[in-house]
């Protein structure tokens, strides 16, 4: 990395300049922001420093927001975004409830009206800390050139350490504009932040694991994205290998432990595997490293894991006994926790049969769908991709909905980080922007956006980001012309009532639910030809026997590429365990 | 059950609308929230009175520790404490035999009265939440005018420790 010398000259420079300069400083290589009147000197200090920092402009500050995600999920860096004050900062605002509820380091800067005209309504004025507080780990309003250098050091620490999250940082054009001699060495001022060290766990604590470990009949380890923020897949493998204590996962934690092994059980929850769902309603010891029982987890809270002794690892001691109490609640960064624990623990011989019923459980419910459609159906299409790109450095991206749960049951991971989803937030259209993102921090690897058509749409525009910037993204576009997941639910739970869950022309039959056939009788919009439009590589594909060629010409196509995948819209995700209900009542039908 | 939960906080802009956002987008009950400078500039101090059991309770002091800028985060409540509320309260008291039966229950509460005028004093009264409401209760018949309290301060015991939480002869 590359520094300036104006530390060693004392030489006055812009805030703009500082801030800038203060990102490179800090290891920062790629932002995607979006310019606007009040954010224009920080453009001007981000051309000056291009050769530092790549400024990658996305089309709509959202998408930046979500790129600069994706760029931190799969790197474990953190993400920079920056978008203008006003509507600028108020598109980013998705993006950064989005990185608060699954914890994402990202660091969001936006521009603000000068400081004589704050709270006068001014053009382009919103009070954005405000709107903030609640979806932001810290924010900043700067009022001080002095401050910045402090800021944005204090900013990326917070963002990065302890349970990571988004930070905001609100500049006021006159603060750009205004100089100072940066202090690049100041120290932080951060009294009330104890997360910058990693909490290591007592022995004691550690100690109780491993007996809980040793006298359990029937153990299960539940892991979720803290391993995954916390680094600790590797150690999360030598447990499951030491011990032989089988594994489900969240849809955050998958990629920490590989699906195809035989002791994992896959993923739990509303759309988890009956087999994961069954071990843990049967378990008697729940092993919970660094997930929050959600509730799209958990279901009905209090039957959950119901006669489990229940061991909580997590960084952020308020979910401990948030949700779930916990029998062995630890507040510790996993990795030195697991680190800790794996001398303790040994090969359990003793749970044999607890293995075998698992194994069993496996072989009779495995994630299905007809095999025999006439069509390309959602899983089929995800379980040839999967196939196609094994061997291959992959990273998956999804929107939200049937496509997302879909490619978190059949794509097949091996790798942490190489599975974004917005979990926590289930923000529509995080696929294809994230995708934008992962690329730009991997340019070599393939990275596929597996997207429905109706998230596709919430960003479509980043096509052009994609296309501009050289990021060749593949769109695996699983397109229903419905929003699946609520017609599922509408079909479940509404009579098949279709309260605006068509995506075509009103007066087509399917918007009021009256189709006939698996498919649409419309194929709207006719997204080969935005694709090419954007510049982009384009095909549709609607026979199952074209599928593995249509794929193979989207991985090996030059630049970004929208396969258009025809597929039915009256396909379920299943299982499905009702929001609120228990195991019991899974759908497998 | 109620808590007294003593934060010590950065004194910096936002900070009180950050910490008092984070308890209503939770859906936790507050019955008071005191704030005011300390012995140190770059600190406040915040007093609240929490309602809740020990879970509701755990969740609270978590959520504020997890505040940037929350430095310190004390339940005040489990230890030996002093607590005070004071009030300001206008009460209606024409001339006569209704204004010298409340100076004396001025007297006996060991208030002040700070302001009077022609139909109506204004009373200064400070003490436990107890006492204050015991006050305000007896000045209901005379008609109360205004009222203003501080919401509850405490600050943990540090002298005596006889088990008695507190005694009201400290008062000034």
């Amino acid at each position: 990395m590359a520094t300036t010398d104006s530390a060693t000259t004392n030489q006055m420079i812009s805030g703009a300049d500082i801030l800038v300069q203060a990102l490179v400083r800090n290891g920062i290589e790629t932002i995607f922001a979006y310019p606007g009147g009040a954010s224009m000197p920080l453009h001007q200090a981000l051309l000056r420093n291009k050769e530092d920092l790549r400024t990658i402009l996305p089309r709509h500050e959202q998408g930046g927001g979500f790129a600069a995600q994706g760029y931190a999920r799969s790197t474990g860096g953190v993400g920079v975004c920056m978008a203008t004050s006003g509507p600028g900062a108020t598109n980013l605002v998705t993006a950064i409830a989005d990185a608060k509820l699954d914890s994402i380091p990202l660091i969001a800067i936006s521009g603000q009206v000068g400081t004589p005209v704050i709270g006068t309504d001014a053009f382009q004025e919103t009070p954005i800390v405000e709107v903030c507080r609640g979806i932001t780990k810290h924010h900043y309003l700067l009022t001080d050139v002095n401050d910045i250098a402090r800021v944005v050091k204090e900013a990326i620490h917070i963002a990065t350490t302890g349970r990571p999250g988004p930070v905001l940082i609100d500049v006021p054009k006159d603060v750009q504009l205004d100089s100072c001699v940066p202090d690049w060495d100041v120290e932080f001022s951060l009294p009330g932040y104890r997360a910058g060290v990693a909490t290591e766990p007592a022995d004691e604590q550690i100690n109780q694991v491993a007996a809980a470990i040793k006298h359990a009949k029937r153990p299960v380890i539940y892991a979720g994205g803290g391993i995954i923020a916390a680094e600790a897949s590797e150690q999360l493998r030598e447990l499951v290998h030491k011990t032989g204590i089988p594994i489900t996962m969240t849809l955050m934690g998958l990629g920490s432990f590989p699906n195809a092994e035989q002791l994992s059980m896959d993923m739990l929850g509303m759309h988890g595997a009956v087999y994961a769902n069954h071990a843990v309603r049967d378990c008697d010891l729940l092993i919970a490293l660094g997930v929050r029982f959600d509730d799209r987890v958990t279901g009905k809270v209090s039957a959950f894991a119901k006669d489990a002794k229940i061991v909580h690892i997590d960084i952020d001691p308020s979910e401990l006994n948030k949700n779930k109490p916990a029998h062995i609640p630890i507040v510790s960064d996993l990795k030195l926790a697991l680190n800790k624990l794996l001398p303790l623990v040994e090969y359990k011989d003793d749970i044999d049969g607890w293995r075998e019923q698992c194994q069993q459980d496996k072989a009779a419910n495995p994630y299905k769908y007809d095999e025999g459609f006439d069509g390309i159906l959602q899983q089929h299409a995800i379980r040839e991709l999967s196939n196609l790109t094994q061997e291959m450095e992959t990273f998956i991206t999804v929107g939200v909905g049937q496509h997302q749960m879909w490619s978190a049951q059949f794509y097949q991971f091996t790798r942490p980080r190489s599975w974004h989803s917005s979990s926590g937030l289930g923000t529509m259209g995080f696929g294809l922007p994230a995708a934008m993102g992962v690329q730009a921090a991997h340019p070599n690897a393939l990275v596929v956006d597996i997207d429905g058509d109706g998230s596709f749409q919430m960003n479509i525009q980043e096509l052009a980001a994609c296309y501009c910037e050289k990021l060749p993204v593949k769109v695996l576009l699983l397109n229903n012309q419905h929003l699946g997941m609520v017609v599922q639910w509408e079909d479940r739970f509404m009579h098949g009532n279709r309260a605006h869950t068509y995506l075509g022309p009103i007066d087509d039959a399917e918007a009021a639910g009256k189709g006939s056939g698996p498919f649409a009788v419309e194929r709207y919009p006719d997204f080969v030809q935005i694709a090419k439009g954007y510049g982009c590589g384009a095909a549709s594909v609607s026979k199952k026997t074209d599928l593995v060629d249509a794929l193979r010409e989207m991985i090996s196509y030059d630049g970004p590429f929208v396969l258009d995948v025809e597929v039915p819209y009256q396909e379920h995700v299943l299982p499905m365990i009702p929001s609120g209900a228990t195991v019991d009542d899974m759908i497998t039908e | 059950m109620r808590h007294v939960i003593s934060a010590l906080v950065q004194n910096v802009p936002g900070v009180l609308a950050h910490i008092s956002g984070m308890l209503a987008s939770r859906g936790f009950n507050i019955n008071s929230l005191a704030v005011g400078p300390t012995e140190n500039d770059d600190l406040s101090r915040m007093t609240f009175v929490v309602v809740g059991d020990n879970q509701v309770l755990e969740q609270v002091s978590k959520q504020l520790e997890k505040i940037v800028t929350v430095v310190r985060v004390i339940d005040i409540s489990t230890q030996e404490y002093v607590e005070r509320d004071l009030m300001l309260i206008g009460v209606q008291a024409e001339t006569g035999e209704k204004r010298s039966e409340i100076r004396e229950l001025v007297e006996i509460f060991r208030g002040k009265i700070v302001d009077v005028g022609a139909e109506q004093v204004m009373i200064e009264i400070s003490g436990r939440e107890g006492k204050v409401q015991a006050f305000v209760d007896r000045m209901r018949p005379f008609g109360i005018i205004e009222l203003v309290r501080t919401g509850k301060i405490a600050m943990v015991r540090h002298g005596r420790t006889n088990g008695n939480t507190d005694t009201e002869s400290d008062d000034g």
